[in-house]
C-alpha cells in the first residue's frame, strides 16, 4: 500500500472524462438481468426469518425455542446465546466508529431488546411459510422495561437508562453515573461570550428534526452458506463487502480468510448498507442447518430494524455587526444515537460552520443512546441536521439586516486560505464561486407570487480517500477489464471505464468493469463518504498508468530501442527513435496480442490509501407554493449548484445532485419516524413514510462548478454524493418561512404544522 | 517545528489541557510515536480515532505523511460519510 | 393444496403449481425465475414490482399468482425484443435516468404502460402516473426526461410506419 498524493494533475482536455457515455452496467439494469440481494438462489437453499421485540425496552428473561424446533420443517433456530460475546472494541472507521460488542448485540439482542424490532431470535425452514410459522413459535419472556426515545428526554438524570455501562465520554471529568449521554464533543474559537456580547445583531433559534430513514428502496437481503469446517460464503447487497466480510467475522468469533463474501448489485444505500444485520445470523443458521439460508427483510423491518438518522435538537446563536460580517457562532446539538452510541453528531459539529470564516464560536454536541433503531450513517451523516439549524439563522440574520441571503454568505463565506472551523486551512475550494452561480441563476430571479417564497441555504461535506483497490487486465484482443473492490451503488463503473479509457486513449466501450468478490481482488473500503469515483479511481487510474508503462516496455523490446524513446498516445505505442523511423505504431490490440512472446498476461493491480479528498460544497435556492387551506407545499423551482472539481461523467453528477436534494426535501417536508405511547413505530411502511414521489417534485437545475479541480485526483474529481444532502433541509424551510411570514423551525413541515402556524399567525 | 493544533477537546484530556502544542516529529507515525511518549495514551488515540490534517489536506491513516518544518498539523476526529 | 396456473409470461405460455396465498411477484421471480421484477414495500406503495397484466399497469406484489390464470402478463424480462432494447430502455440509458438501478424494472414497465395508453404526456401526466414508483436515487428528473424523450421517439417511429 502507498499513501497517494504525489501526482498533480496537469491535464485540462480529455477525451473521455466529462463526456456522458452510457454506464457498462446500464443494459442488465433496464432489463432486470441485473441481480440484486434476493434475486440470488443456491441449490439446496432453505428460508430464514427473525423475530423481532415487539418492546421498545425489555428485559429478556428467558427464549423458549423447543416449539418451533419440533415444527416439521424447521432445519435451525438461533439466539443470541449462540453468538460469542464480545469484548468492547472500537472498530475504525469513520466518526461514528462503532464498536464491535455493540454491533454484536444489535445484530441479535442479548439480555436486553433495546428497541421495537431488535432481533431476538431467528429461524431457517424449508419453506418461507415454514419459517414465518416457526417463529410464532418461539416463546420469549420479557420484562417490559420503561422506554425513551425523545433525545432531550433521554439526556434527562431520571431517564430510563438503557446501558449501565456508558460513562459520558468527553467531559474533563468522568462522571460517577452512568447515563445515557454517551459523548460530549466540543469544537471551540475565540472567546464567543464576549463576541456575542458585543454583537450589533444577534439571532436566536431553537430547531428539530425528527429521525429519518434512508429510504432505500432495496431491503436488505442474503444467501450465506456456512460449511462444516467454517468456511463460509455470503451473497448480499451491501456498500462494502470487505466490510461485511470483516464485521461477520467479528460478530461470529472466525477468521476473516474463512469469510468469502461476493457483492449482489445494491438497490440503494445512502449509507444505511454500511453495516451489517442479516448476514451473521445467516452464517449462523446455515452452519446448524448444513445448507445455504436466504434472509430478506421486508420493508417493516427495514424501518423497524435498519439505520434511520437521528433526530435531533439544533440551539443557534449568531452574532454579527451592521455591515453583515458574522463576529460570533454558538452552536448546540443533540442527537438521537439509537441503541448504542454512535450518532453523526461529532460530524454535524464539524461541519456546521464549515462554510463561513467566524472568529468565534462555540459547538458543543451531545451523542444520546435512545429506545430506537441504532442510527446508520446517512448521506454527510449529521451534517444536514446542524445545517438546517445554522442555515436558517444565517437567513433569520439576513433578513434582521436586510441583506441578500445569498450576500450575506458570500460576505462570510469559506475561501482558500481560510481556516475551517473544523481545524485545517481550505485550498482550492469554489465555495464563493457556488454561492455566484445560484445567485445568477434566472431561476434566482422568477418574481414570486402571492403565498409563495424562496429560500437559499448552503452545505459542506468533508469526502473522504481511504483504502482503495483497482485492478486492468488487457485481454488477448486489446480489450480491457477493470476490477475493483467497490460496490457500485450509483453508476460508479462509468467512472471507472472512462477514467482507464481516458489513461489508455481508447474508446470507453472497450473497457468493462467488474466488482469481484472478497477473494478475488484486493482490500477496499467501503462505498461511502463520496470515496469511490475519487480514490477508487486513483487506485485504477494507477493501474491503468502502470499497464500502459508495461506496454510501453514491450513495445521497447520489439523495436530494440530504450524505454524512453516510446511514447503512449491514443491507445497506441509510437516510437519517438529518430533511428526507427519506420517503426509503425504498435496498438493495444497489436501489443496485446504479442504478449505471450513480450512477458506473458498484461495487468496491473494498485492497492493505494488514497489522500486530499477535496471537500465539497453545495448551495441550493428552492421555491415554494404553500396552499393556506391545507397547509401543502409545492416546491416550484429547485436549483442545486455544487463545487465538484471536476465531473468524470457530469449526468451522473448531476443526478447525485438531484437525489441528494430530493432526499432533502422528503426530509424537509414529509419524512419522519412516528412512535406511539409504548415506543412503537406507528408508520414502518412507504404509505405512511412517505418519500418524495414523482408528482411531489419540479424538474431539480443543477450547476456543477468546476473552476477549484482537485489536485490530487488526476483528473481533478471531488467527491459528489454528499453534500447535495445538506442544503435542501434549510433551503425549503426558508422558502416556507418566507411564503407564510412565520419562521418555521420543527422538520418536517406537513400541513398540520403549517396550518397551525398560519392560525397561530392570525390570532 | 511542526504545530499541532487539536480539534473536539478529546486532546486535550491527555495533555492536561493543551490543545495546541509543537512537535519535533516531521512524518504523521513520528508525531504518534512523540505524543505517545509526551502523554502516554495519545498516540494510540490519535492513532485509532482522529484524522490529521497537514496544512490544510486531511490525511487519515497516513503514518508516512511529511510535516514541514512550519507546517500546520490539524488533529480532528476521523471521518467516515455515507 | 397447490394450485395450477396457466398463464402467457411476455407472449409465451407459462405454467405452475402455486399456493393459493401466492402472490404473482413471488410466483414470477419465484417459479417462474423472472427476477426483473423486484420487492421493495410488498404493500403496493413503491412500485418496484410493476407488471402489465392484460395491457393494465399492476403491483404484481398486490396480485394473487392464482389470478394469473388466463392472463396476459408483460414483465420487464419482455421489453427487449430480437436483440434491441425498447426505446424506454434506450431512452433512461441516454439519459441517466437510473442510479442503483433497484426501481428501474418497475419504472420502465410503468412507463410502458403510461405510454401505451397515452403517446404524448406532458410533464405533469408522466409525473403524476409514475407517482406510485418511487425512486430514492435520481429525484426523478431525468426519469421524466427519459419517458417524455422516448415518448417522442415512439411517437416518430409510428409516422413513419
Amino acid at each position: 500500500m502507498t499513501d497517494v498524493l504525489d501526482r498533480q494533475q496537469t491535464e485540462t482536455h480529455f477525451a473521455t472524462v466529462g463526456t456522458r457515455p452510457i454506464r457498462p452496467d446500464g443494459v442488465d439494469k433496464v432489463t432486470g438481468r441485473a441481480a440484486f440481494g434476493a434475486d440470488f438462489v443456491m441449490p439446496g437453499m432453505i428460508w430464514g426469518r427473525i423475530l423481532r421485540s415487539p418492546y421498545a425496552h425489555a428485559r429478556i428473561l428467558g427464549i423458549d425455542t423447543r416449539k418451533a424446533l419440533a415444527l416439521p420443517g424447521v432445519k435451525a433456530v438461533v439466539t443470541g446465546a449462540d453468538f460469542p460475546d464480545l469484548a468492547s472494541e472500537i472498530i475504525e472507521g469513520g466518526e461514528a466508529a462503532s464498536n464491535s460488542r455493540d454491533m454484536a448485540v444489535n445484530v441479535i439482542a442479548r439480555d436486553k431488546a433495546l428497541y421495537e424490532g431488535h432481533a431476538v431470535a431467528a429461524v431457517a425452514a424449508i419453506s418461507p411459510a415454514v419459517a414465518e410459522a416457526a417463529l410464532e413459535l418461539i416463546e420469549v419472556s420479557y420484562e417490559p422495561l420503561a422506554h425513551v426515545i425523545d433525545v432531550e428526554a433521554a439526556m434527562a438524570p431520571d431517564a430510563p437508562l438503557l446501558h449501565s455501562h456508558i460513562f459520558t465520554e468527553g467531559l474533563e471529568e468522568r462522571p460517577k453515573l452512568p447515563s445515557n449521554i454517551a459523548r460530549k464533543h466540543q469544537f471551540v474559537r475565540g472567546d464567543v461570550d464576549a463576541a456575542l456580547a458585543a454583537a450589533e445583531v444577534r439571532v436566536e433559534g431553537r430547531y428539530t428534526t425528527k429521525a429519518v430513514h434512508q429510504g432505500y428502496i432495496e431491503p436488505h437481503a442474503c444467501v450465506a452458506s456456512m460449511s462444516e469446517d467454517g468456511q463460509g460464503h455470503v451473497w448480499c447487497s451491501s456498500q462494502g463487502h470487505f466490510m461485511v466480510r470483516s464485521y461477520c467475522a467479528k460478530v461470529l468469533g472466525v477468521e476473516i480468510s474463512n469469510i468469502k463474501v461476493t457483492p449482489a448489485e445494491i438497490g440503494g444505500g445512502f449509507g444505511g448498507k454500511t453495516t451489517i444485520y442479516l448476514e451473521p445470523i445467516a452464517l449462523a443458521l446455515s452452519r446448524i442447518a448444513d445448507a445455504p439460508v436466504k434472509l430478506v427483510m421486508t420493508r417493516d423491518e427495514v424501518f423497524r430494524a435498519t439505520g434511520p438518522t437521528s433526530g435531533g435538537v439544533i440551539e443557534v446563536k449568531l452574532g454579527a455587526k451592521k455591515d453583515g460580517t458574522i463576529t460570533a457562532a454558538e452552536v448546540e446539538l443533540k442527537f438521537q444515537a439509537g441503541a448504542f452510541p454512535g450518532s453523526p453528531v461529532g460530524t454535524a459539529c464539524m461541519t456546521a460552520l464549515a462554510c463561513y470564516d467566524i472568529p468565534n464560536f462555540r459547538i458543543v454536541g451531545w451523542d444520546v443512546v435512545t429506545n430506537s433503531p441504532k442510527t446508520a450513517a446517512y448521506r454527510a451523516p449529521g451534517a444536514p441536521i446542524s445545517a438546517f439549524g445554522v442555515e436558517c439563522a444565517l437567513d433569520e440574520l439576513a433578513q434582521k439586516l436586510g441583506m441578500d441571503p445569498v450576500d450575506l454568505r458570500d460576505k462570510n463565506g469559506a475561501r482558500d486560505g481560510v481556516k475551517a472551523a473544523y481545524g485545517p486551512t481550505f485550498q482550492n475550494i469554489a465555495f464563493l464561486d457556488t454561492l455566484a452561480r445560484i445567485r445568477q441563476h434566472p431561476n434566482y430571479h422568477v418574481p414570486l407570487k402571492a403565498n409563495q417564497g424562496r429560500g437559499v441555504a448552503a452545505g459542506f461535506w468533508f469526502n473522504v480517500g481511504g483504502e482503495s483497490t483497482g485492478a486492468v487486465r488487457v485481454s488477448d484482443d486489446g480489450t480491457l477489464t477493470v476490477a475493483t473492490g467497490n460496490p457500485d451503488i450509483g453508476g460508479s463503473r462509468a467512472g471507472m471505464a472512462m477514467m482507464a479509457a481516458e489513461v489508455f486513449g481508447v474508446p470507453v466501450d472497450n473497457v468493462r468493469v467488474t466488482v469481484p468478490d472478497t477473494q478475488s481482488i484486493g482490500y477496499s473500503m467501503l462505498t461511502g463518504g463520496s470515496r469511490t469515483t475519487f480514490a477508487v479511481g486513483m487506485a485504477v487510474v494507477r493501474a491503468s498508468e502502470k499497464v500502459v508503462a508495461d506496454l510501453k516496455k514491450r513495445a521497447a523490446g520489439i523495436w530494440q530501442v530504450a524505454e524512453d524513446q516510446v511514447a503512449w498516445k491514443n491507445g497506441e505505442a509510437i516510437c519517438l527513435d529518430p533511428a526507427k523511423a519506420d517503426a509503425k505504431p504498435l496498438t493495444l490490440k497489436g501489443l496485446a496480442a504479442q504478449s505471450g512472446r513480450t512477458g506473458g498476461p498484461i495487468q496491473a493491480e494498485v492497492s493505494l490509501n488514497a489522500q486530499g479528498a477535496g471537500p465539497g460544497f453545495a448551495v441550493h435556492s428552492c421555491d415554494v407554493e404553500v396552499d393556506p387551506e391545507t397547509g401543502h407545499v409545492t416546491v416550484l423551482r429547485y436549483t442545486a449548484a455544487q463545487d465538484v472539481g471536476r465531473a468524470i461523467h457530469p449526468s451522473y453528477v448531476e443526478g447525485q445532485l438531484q437525489g441528494g436534494a430530493a432526499q432533502g426535501v422528503g426530509w424537509a417536508l414529509n419524512e419522519e419516524y412516528i412512535f406511539d405511547a409504548e415506543g412503537r413505530m406507528e408508520n414502518a411502511g412507504f404509505l405512511d413514510y412517505r418519500v418524495p414521489v414523482a408528482s411531489d417534485l419540479p424538474m431539480i437545475d443543477t450547476v456543477l462548478i468546476e473552476t477549484a479541480p482537485n489536485p490530487r485526483h488526476p483528473f481533478g474529481a471531488k467527491g459528489v454524493g454528499e453534500a447535495p444532502i445538506v442544503p435542501p433541509l434549510a433551503a425549503v424551510a426558508n422558502a416556507v418561512s418566507a411564503a407564510i411570514g412565520v419562521r418555521m423551525t420543527d422538520l418536517p413541515l406537513s400541513p398540520p404544522k403549517i396550518r397551525a402556524a398560519l392560525d397561530a399567525k392570525k390570532a | 517545528m511542526p504545530h499541532v493544533l487539536a480539534m473536539g477537546g478529546d486532546v486535550a484530556r491527555f495533555t492536561g489541557g493543551a490543545s495546541e502544542f509543537e512537535v519535533a516529529a516531521l512524518s504523521v507515525g513520528a508525531m504518534i510515536r512523540e505524543l505517545e511518549q509526551r502523554w502516554p495514551g495519545l498516540g494510540e488515540y490519535v492513532e485509532r480515532r482522529m484524522a490529521i490534517a497537514i496544512d490544510g489536506e486531511i490525511f487519515q491513516d497516513a503514518d508516512g505523511a511529511q510535516f514541514r518544518h512550519g507546517s500546520e498539523v490539524c488533529l480532528i476526529p476521523k471521518i467516515g460519510g455515507g | 393444496m397447490k394450485l395450477h396456473v396457466s398463464t402467457t409470461v411476455n407472449g409465451d405460455a407459462a405454467e405452475f403449481l402455486t399456493d393459493p396465498g401466492t402472490t404473482l411477484l413471488d410466483a414470477l421471480r419465484d417459479e417462474l425465475g423472472l427476477t426483473g421484477s423486484k420487492e421493495g414495500c410488498g404493500s403496493g406503495d413503491c412500485g418496484a414490482c410493476s407488471v402489465i397484466v392484460d395491457g393494465r399497469l399492476v403491483c404484481s406484489c398486490l396480485m394473487l399468482a392464482a389470478e394469473a390464470e388466463g392472463k396476459r402478463i408483460e414483465t420487464i424480462e419482455g421489453l427487449a425484443r430480437h436483440g434491441e432494447l425498447h426505446p424506454i430502455q434506450q431512452k433512461f440509458l441516454e439519459h441517466a435516468a437510473l442510479q442503483c438501478g433497484f426501481c428501474t424494472p418497475g419504472l420502465i414497465v410503468a412507463s410502458k404502460a403510461l405510454l401505451d395508453a397515452n403517446p404524448d404526456p406532458t410533464e405533469e401526466e408522466a409525473r403524476y402516473w409514475l407517482a406510485g414508483n418511487l425512486c430514492r436515487c435520481t429525484g426523478y428528473d431525468k426519469v421524466i426526461r427519459a419517458v417524455l424523450d422516448a415518448a417522442a421517439e415512439l411517437r416518430q417511429e409510428r409516422r413513419v410506419a
